[in-house]
């Protein structure tokens, strides 16, 4: 075993990858199923172990093929990216365990095996950007859950998923590419990929002109893929018309992932090496972080569909993160990586009890809402449980990364207050967008019986998607109750990513 | 049981009824009627188990779980809160008797969802009183808000609705805006939220921070409705009578003015505010409540909502007695507490029996009711003049430590208040009183009717029996909290 165990970083990625192609030729449609979420979990049970390993001390490296790390392939998994991949393996085995049914109603069955592999090559590609020690497999990695992402967008039967599709595609691209011209600046002036040694060769050429632009380059087009506002204007659409149990698992991970790159590249590579890029970074990053809070929840609060709404609370919450990350301060840093982790757990429920919903309710419009806490009690609850989490009432996981938040901006004196009040409106909004859910699936009166939604319009969503959108919404509670382990992992995270800070 | 486990039962007694009653309740009503009876007695066994432990002096504690370092859930009891408990759990149980004369006299449907919710409200309710630091008590301030809305909104018709929306919404929106923040400054500045004897504030805190952060504890606790905070109370008239008895006397308003006599006593500290200058406006803020909310209950027409308006006034004694900042006036802040209770909670019975027996709910339709329900109008009288402060019932008792406090501090602001606020009680209960009594009656004839079923009377004597009881024999209840100061200049 313990030769198994020195494998992990490289299976991480390597189980979705190779089950992907074997998928496609899982004709029968309930294998494919089978064999998706197997991989799926076995990628999450890797990650679990690997973040035990974390954080119990070890500092995972692997050298592909024996090569040593200038030449050969080098991956590495610290506390960050062990978080991250418990992350992203976490949402992609919920979704897959719950969205059977699901996925049977929206995708044709001789097309499934298709969706399953882009699924899994999905996966991979997001645990291995998380895995990978090197900027251009970075690269490589990031194109290769892009394209099987827009291939999942737009498997659904919804033909509005293609305009949105497009355009997520358009920017998607562009961002990565922008991604690449500041890798290969940075290439040409350190003559390196790896970012371990980026980080030790910057400073050399630390005040030639491309580096700057390097720098810039990399974190806008990060801030594309990671939807940071006003560049988020692709997501909206996208986790709306996008199959449900999609929008589950890319909504909880995708771009946080992003999020992750960026933090790594200007914590790691430029931070220390680049006169003044600290205060840049905050004077760029803040003001956004702040617009992204308030402008998303505003809209969030007018939006009539379900899953538009939910999607404008994502833009909100990337600026949460974003805001946390600004401060450049450990306390920032850490409430930053913890809400991370923390709407992961709540939009994951959030929008897998979408997922029941959407098996009755088929438009996920409010107004079309009425009496849907009559019809399926167990699934509003859930709903109103992951609600809850998302606005940040103590006791469930939203609210320990806010309380780090906060706690963070009262270091920061006359501008944290100014930081505190947004958190707080911010957290107001949520509250009237979630009350609006329930108002609508409470109060309302259902203009006609359920009939007029189609045959089977009754009656609680499938036990799957109940027991695993249960599980979540519980997770909720307990990771806001029992928060050490998390907690380790974020704060250890903060400290290494400002580890080299003067 | 030893007392921590003592502590643990009464939390988890509550909850266990809760599901014991969701689960026979889609059997039989009289095995679910029978489980709400069982739990709350089973829940005032526990409770009042606790009580010679902590006459004797003794503090017990237990920690659940440390959610994050400094921040934990844990349970403490100390006078305050042991008064509550014993307060709520004891009236529970004569709620629950009242409960099951009005629900079946009125034919109420969806009645388990109404036990189930009841039974969870007393646990929030019981863990409110039992919290040792702020963010405990946050929590189950916040469940005891999520629990009752239901039971605000139990008729489900579009205007209750309406009503039930505007008292979540109040609470709610006051409560992550203000409360919270108040509670994570309070763990930033002092680095912990612990409810400690003489307060934790003093030497961390100074200048006009002190009164803004009393402010937002003040408002945050929207639950004691000192205006502008007030609007959900009125609001809340839309729902059964039961529920307005707990909203107004067993669990909700109470846990309003507990959490802010308990954070001016365990946070603050008396002596650190009384220090402080800038912390004086919310003996104002209260005296104004006081004035006002009876100024307009003068005008209401409708009994539930003139009752409302009464407790608005009522809670702003307890608030106003707690800024007193001397110690006769927290004991009589923590008396008020209870002889509130005790006669507010018969007035609702009574209120809720007529409309039980009549379907009368305006003051006019009131006359000469006494001679239809002698018993229940019997009680009202008596709750009534408790409300005013007439001996021999509780409300006098209260007032006198209010008044005693008043003096220590020399507040002659807060004598004429309560001389002006007696006089007002006064001018709204007396009239109907003496219409109920001695105008003749007004029932059209073909709605003839007597008492209400025999179980909401049973309860209605009770609490009116109660309040006369307190007169008499409120020692206890002064030894008991005259702890909260002892030790204090």
């Amino acid at each position: 075993m313990t030769d198994l165990a020195t494998h992990l970083p490289v299976l991480q990625v390597v189980v979705p990858l190779l089950l992907a192609p074997l998928v496609v030729l899982l004709q029968p449609r309930g294998l494919a199923w089978a064999a998706a979420t197997t991989g799926s979990v076995l990628a999450l049970a890797i990650a679990i172990n690997m973040a035990l390993a974390v954080l119990g001390g070890a500092d995972l490296r692997y050298e592909l093929g024996g090569w040593a790390a200038p030449y050969g392939i080098a991956l590495r998994v610290d506390s960050f990216s062990a978080l991250l991949l418990l992350i992203v393996t976490g949402a992609s085995s919920a979704a897959l365990l719950a969205a059977r049914r699901s996925i049977d109603d929206a995708i044709q069955s001789h097309r499934q095996p298709m969706f399953y592999a882009a699924w899994l090559l999905a996966l991979a590609g997001l645990a291995g950007i998380l895995v990978s020690a090197d900027a251009f497999n970075i690269f490589v990695f990031m194109e290769i859950s892009s394209l099987a992402s827009y291939i999942l967008v737009a498997g659904g039967p919804d033909r509005r998923a293609l305009p949105a599709v497009f355009k997520y595609l358009i920017m998607g691209t562009i961002g990565a590419t922008f991604y690449l011209i500041g890798v290969g600046l940075v290439y040409m002036m350190t003559g390196t990929l790896n970012l371990a040694d980026m980080e030790l060769r910057i400073h050399e050429v630390a005040d030639q002109r491309p580096i700057l632009v390097a720098a810039g380059f990399i974190t806008v087009g990060l801030a594309l893929k990671a939807a940071l506002f006003p560049l988020h204007v692709w997501l909206p659409n996208a986790y709306t018309f996008a199959p449900h149990a999609v929008t589950v698992f890319l909504a909880a991970c995708a771009t946080k992932v992003s999020l992750y790159v960026l933090m790594r590249f200007d914590f790691v590579v430029f931070q220390q090496n680049l006169a003044g890029h600290e205060a840049q970074f905050a004077a760029f990053l803040m003001p956004l972080a702040v617009l992204a809070i308030l402008v998303g929840s505003a809209v969030a609060l007018f939006e009539n569909n379900l899953k538009r709404l939910l999607a404008y609370s994502s833009v909100a919450q990337i600026g949460y993160i974003l805001l946390g990350a600004s401060m450049v301060s450990v306390a920032g840093l850490s409430a930053g990586v913890l809400h991370m982790f923390n709407h992961a757990l709540a939009k994951g429920a959030l929008f897998l009890a979408v997922m029941g919903l959407a098996t009755r309710f088929a438009g996920l419009d409010l107004r079309g809402l009425a009496g849907a806490a009559r019809t399926m009690p167990w699934t509003m609850a859930a709903l109103v449980l992951a609600g809850l989490s998302l606005i940040g009432v103590p006791g469930t996981a939203g609210f320990i990364s806010k309380w780090y938040l906060v706690t963070a901006a009262l270091d920061e004196g006359a501008l944290g207050i100014f930081l505190i009040a947004v958190v707080v409106a911010g957290s107001l909004m949520a509250v009237v967008y979630v009350w609006r859910i329930v108002e609508a699936a409470w109060f309302a009166t259902p203009a006609e019986p359920a009939e007029a939604s189609g045959a089977g319009a009754s009656g609680e969503a499938p036990f799957a998607i109940l027991a695993v959108t249960w599980a979540v919404a519980l997770a909720n509670i307990v990771f806001g109750l029992f928060t050490g382990a998390q907690r380790e992992l974020a704060e250890r995270t903060a400290g290494a990513l400002l580890g080299n800070l003067p | 049981m030893s007392a921590e486990q003592l502590i643990l039962a009464a939390l988890g007694v509550p909850l266990a009824g809760a599901l014991a009653i969701g689960l026979t309740g889609r059997f039989s009503a009289n095995l679910r009627e029978a489980m709400t009876l069982l739990t709350s007695t089973a829940l005032i066994a526990a409770v009042w188990s606790l009580l010679p432990d902590i006459q004797a002096g003794a503090r017990p504690a237990v920690e659940l779980v440390e959610v994050l370092p400094g921040i934990d859930i844990a349970f403490r009891v100390e006078p305050l809160g042991m008064m509550f408990a014993a307060l709520a759990s004891g009236l529970w149980l004569v709620n629950s008797i009242y409960s099951i004369g009005y629900m079946r006299g009125n034919r109420e449907k969806k009645q388990t969802r109404f036990y189930v919710m009841f039974a969870v409200s007393l646990a929030a309710a019981m863990g409110i009183a039992f919290a040792a630091n702020l963010f405990t008590l946050f929590l189950f301030y916040e469940m005891l808000t999520l629990s009752t809305y239901p039971l605000v909104s139990h008729k489900g018709d579009a205007a209750t609705v309406r009503s039930a929306r505007v008292y979540l919404g109040i609470l709610i929106s006051a409560s992550i805006g203000l409360l919270l923040p108040a509670i994570i400054w309070t763990y930033a500045v002092a680095g912990t939220g612990e409810f400690t004897p003489g307060g934790i504030l003093e030497g961390h805190m100074a200048g006009p921070a002190v009164g803004l952060l009393l402010g937002l504890f003040v408002f945050g606790t929207a639950k004691a409705a000192v205006m502008p905070v007030h609007r959900w109370l009125p609001a809340a008239m839309v729902a059964p009578t039961p529920v307005s008895a707990l909203l107004h006397a067993v669990a909700v308003v109470k846990a309003g003015v507990f959490t802010i006599t308990k954070v001016i006593v365990y946070i603050f500290g008396v002596d650190f505010l009384f220090g402080e200058p800038s912390s004086g406006w919310l003996f104002y803020a209260a005296a104004f409540t006081i004035i006002t909310a009876s100024v307009v209950a003068l005008r209401q027409q409708n009994l539930k909502r003139l009752l409302a308006y009464s407790t608005i006034a009522q809670l702003s004694y307890v608030v106003m007695a707690a800024a007193i900042l001397k110690p006769l006036a927290e004991v009589g802040a923590a008396m008020h507490m209870l002889a509130h209770a005790f006669g507010k909670i018969t007035l609702f019975f009574a209120a809720g029996a007529i409309y039980t027996a009549s379907k009368k709910t305006e003051l006019g339709q009131l006359h000469g009711i006494g001679r239809r329900m002698p018993v229940t109008m019997t009680a009202f009288t008596i709750g009534a003049l408790s409300m005013i402060g007439v001996p021999p019932t509780a409300g006098f008792v209260s007032k006198w430590y209010i008044l005693a406090g008043a003096f220590q501090a020399d507040n002659y602001v807060a004598l004429a208040t309560i001389i002006a606020s007696t006089a007002l009680n006064a001018a709204y209960f007396l009239p109907i009183v003496y219409a109920a009594w001695f105008r003749p009656d007004n029932t059209p004839p073909d709605r003839a009717h007597g008492e209400a079923p025999f179980a909401a009377v049973l309860a209605l004597a009770i609490t009116a029996l109660l309040t006369l009881v307190f007169f008499g024999y409120s020692a206890p209840a002064y030894e008991l909290e005259a702890q909260l100061v002892r030790g204090q200049p």
